[in-house]
């Protein structure tokens, strides 16, 4: 899919997705070597949208898979349409009971779920599996096969393969600790927090309208806040949001008064906002 | 792929393997893979290819990175003479922090050592030391210079400003790293390179030593709390629904399968009581174990909700009860045991610790803390300062509760030396070795009850 590195930051840079080296470098493997590619990294750092600019390039479908607990097999995989099959059980009159049988778990009655459609068909398609750790331990082992073999196999029909392997992403939070062999089978890689220089041009390349001296102090702060001890420290989504949000008020500059009072689109917890203050010598609010 | 390429990737390997990472020889095989992929024009892109392909996790970049600065440095040999004149190197320094260049600053880290990071002159004792570069070059005392260097390039640019500070004590502590990793190219140079990737580079933070943790290894081994709670919650969880589908009752079984002329058709299970353990913990907090005691603190407290009560008890040579202080207090980790200190009642007369007194005051006053549901923790060294043990109150725990382990931060070979009153204490409560986080977890996975 890709000639180089530098190609697959061009061609995701085209799609708007600003990569550090590490993305770039770790995609451009995952499609060479075929093997799915395990994201984590804290929230709001593009670990989804990644997926979604790859598939855009490649010209895919994006078929996803979205994680929660007690996501199963049938919602994983394949379920049968009992209704459909009940239909077809009545419709049939004249024949004997060993051709309906055989009949009912054709193609015709499967419902493929995500991890069949990714790897059914010839063309191209990125799979992405959102939020993984979200997901029960059982599930882990039925994506062990796919994400080994590519292959998933329907007892009553037999094992398919794919043709055409799906360039797969997972992404987690590392909210539960993924199992040694599902990381084995992955390339991994970490999105942390950009570098000063990528996060100024996502946000002006995200907030056309920002002046670019205020970019600069934007991702300053934001880079400041990084640096304290808090609960929950600021991620791009936030930055972006807190660019959008001095543009909408017209704001040409940071001073304590504007900071103060948006403070809350970057800070989630009570208690981090009043610590930040503090730190960054606000006024008492 | 050559063979002194491929050489040095299977030593890379062994190197993280000496680290605890392991490194499957699939893996190995993706990474050649990658290298091929790749090339050697890069080597920041060799980096990450090889961390992708290596690695399995974001704790094991740490070891990772100075690692892969070993074994595919930046360069060979000396770096082309700069001035061995200490102020110029200092001014060019203070230029290159002002405008935040890192390939320059790179290249001033590897003439740093080189110009005033030797040491000795007989081959075998010679070297290179990043802690004399630093102490030579001093570059944390130039944050005034860089300041004002910047603020004369750019004016100042308002609010932002006063992050200015912040950002260049950043800096410095980046050039302080590379200084540090250049030295250790420099020495596995002239040494065995294995031997100084096993030794020179800093373990990751889960093999780290209590006891000889310094402050900034105690911050982030308070990171890593969090996951480490969250992998035991998952795992005492999973065990709690194990155990929950119980064993067969017998006679409940049998007394069913009267219906069918005694033979047990349908197997009836014990039903569990569902009843949550109680857990007690009792914490050394003196000087000595104080790292260890609030990393386990931390770490019950972000267990809580696994446990219907737990109460914690802190002690030096008095003891007080600090679950209040421990609940309110969620976000301000690093507080925790300076705040303990000042609100607790935990010294009497003298401030070196008495296990003998407090552990006697504990089974007096809080006596009803312990019951046959409770398992309890006692944290601490076991180090009494010549006092009595007080081996009875330690009994009289022990007849109370279901369970009592203690955890020991001192190595096994330690215990009984000095004033260490460990082998007494061991004949009474089951006591375990627990010098680091990778440790405390594996125990405390085992021993909390389920």
């Amino acid at each position: 899919m890709f000639t180089s590195v530098d190609d697959v930051s061009a061609r995701l840079a085209e799609t708007g997705y600003l990569a550090s080296p590490a993305v770039a470098t770790t995609v451009f493997l995952a499609d060479r070597l075929g093997k799915p590619l395990l994201v984590e990294g804290p929230a709001g750092v593009g670990k989804t949208e990644l997926a979604k600019a790859v598939a855009e390039i490649a010209g895919a479908e994006l078929v996803r898979l979205q994680c929660y607990e007690g996501v199963d097999e049938s919602r994983a995989l394949y379920e049968w349409n009992h209704a459909k099959q009940l239909l077809r059980i009545s419709a049939g009159r004249d024949e004997t009971w060993d051709e309906t049988r055989t009949d009912i778990f054709s193609e015709e009655f499967l419902l493929t779920r995500p991890l069949l459609t990714a790897i059914r068909g010839d063309e191209p398609k990125v799979l992405l599996i959102d939020e993984t750790d979200k997901a029960d331990v059982e599930v882990e082992g039925l994506l062990l096969e796919v994400l080994s073999d590519f292959q998933v196999t329907v007892p009553e029909l037999g094992t398919i393969t794919a043709t055409r392997r799906p360039f797969v992403v997972l992404t987690s939070n590392a909210s539960r600790e993924l199992s040694e062999a599902l990381r084995r089978r992955c390339l991994f890689l970490h999105i942390g927090f950009p570098e000063e220089e990528l996060e100024r041009r996502i946000v002006r390349l995200k907030v056309p309208g920002l002046d670019a001296a205020l970019a600069e102090s934007v991702v300053r702060v934001v880079g400041a806040l990084r640096a304290m001890d808090l609960r929950k420290v600021p991620s791009v989504a936030e930055t972006i949001d807190w660019a959008r949000t001095l543009l909408a008020l017209g704001a040409d500059a940071l001073d304590e008064t504007v900071v103060r009072d948006t403070l809350g689109v970057l800070l989630k917890h009570q208690d981090d906002v009043l610590k930040a203050a503090a730190k960054l010598d606000l006024d008492a609010l | 792929m050559t063979t002194p390429v491929a050489e040095r990737l299977t030593s890379l390997v062994a190197a993280l393997r000496a680290h605890g990472i392991r490194v499957g020889t699939g893996e190995t095989v993706d990474a050649a893979q990658a290298m091929a992929a790749l090339g050697f024009e890069d080597r920041e892109l060799l980096r990450e290819g090889l961390a992708a392909t290596l690695l399995h996790g974001t704790a094991q970049r740490p070891v990772f990175d100075p690692v892969f600065d070993l074994y595919f440095p930046r360069g060979v040999g000396a770096p082309e003479p700069g001035t061995a004149d200490r102020d110029d190197l200092r001014d060019r320094l203070a230029a290159a922090l002002a405008a935040d260049d890192e390939a320059l600053l790179a290249r001033l880290a590897a003439e740093a050592v080189d110009g005033f990071g030797g040491y000795g002159s007989s081959p075998g004792s010679d070297g290179w030391s990043s802690y004399q570069t630093l102490d030579r070059v001093r570059p944390q005392t130039l944050l005034a210079r860089v300041r004002a260097d910047v603020r004369a390039q750019n004016g100042s640019s308002g609010f932002a400003d006063r992050l200015l500070d912040d950002e260049i004590r950043r800096r410095i502590e980046a050039f302080r790293g590379l200084v540090a990793t250049e030295a250790r190219r420099r020495v596995a140079e002239r040494r065995d390179r294995d031997q100084i990737a096993r030794r020179a580079v800093a373990p990751t933070a889960d093999r780290v030593d209590f006891l000889f943790a310094g402050k900034d290894r105690l911050a982030e081994l308070r990171r890593t709390v969090q996951p480490l709670a969250r992998k035991l919650a998952t795992r005492l969880a999973a065990r709690r629904r194990r155990a929950a589908r119980g064993s067969i009752d017998l006679r409940r079984t049998l007394r069913g399968s009267l219906s069918t002329g005694g033979v047990p058709m349908r197997p009836v299970l014990r039903r569990r009581r569902p009843a949550r353990p109680e857990l007690v913990l009792l914490c050394d907090v003196s000087g000595s174990v104080s790292g260890f005691s609030d990393f386990t603190m931390l770490l019950v407290q972000a267990l809580h909700d696994q446990f219907s009560k737990v109460r914690v008890f802190a002690f030096v040579n008095r003891i007080d009860e600090v679950t209040g202080l421990l609940e309110h207090g969620a976000a301000d980790a690093a507080g925790l045991g300076a705040r303990i200190q000042a609100e607790a009642t935990l010294t009497g007369w003298h401030g070196s610790s008495d296990y003998g007194v407090a552990l006697g005051e504990f089974a007096e006053r809080h006596g009803d803390a312990v019951g046959p549901r409770t398992t309890v923790f006692v944290l601490g060294d076991a180090r009494t300062n010549m006092s009595d043990p007080n081996l009875a109150a330690v009994r009289h725990i022990t007849e109370r509760a279901r369970r009592v382990y203690w955890l020991n931060p001192e190595q096994r070979s330690q215990w009984g030396t000095g004033d260490s009153a460990a082998p007494e204490y061991a004949e009474l409560v089951e006591m375990h070795e627990c010098r680091n986080v990778r440790q405390l977890g594996a125990l405390v996975g085992r021993l909390l009850p389920i």
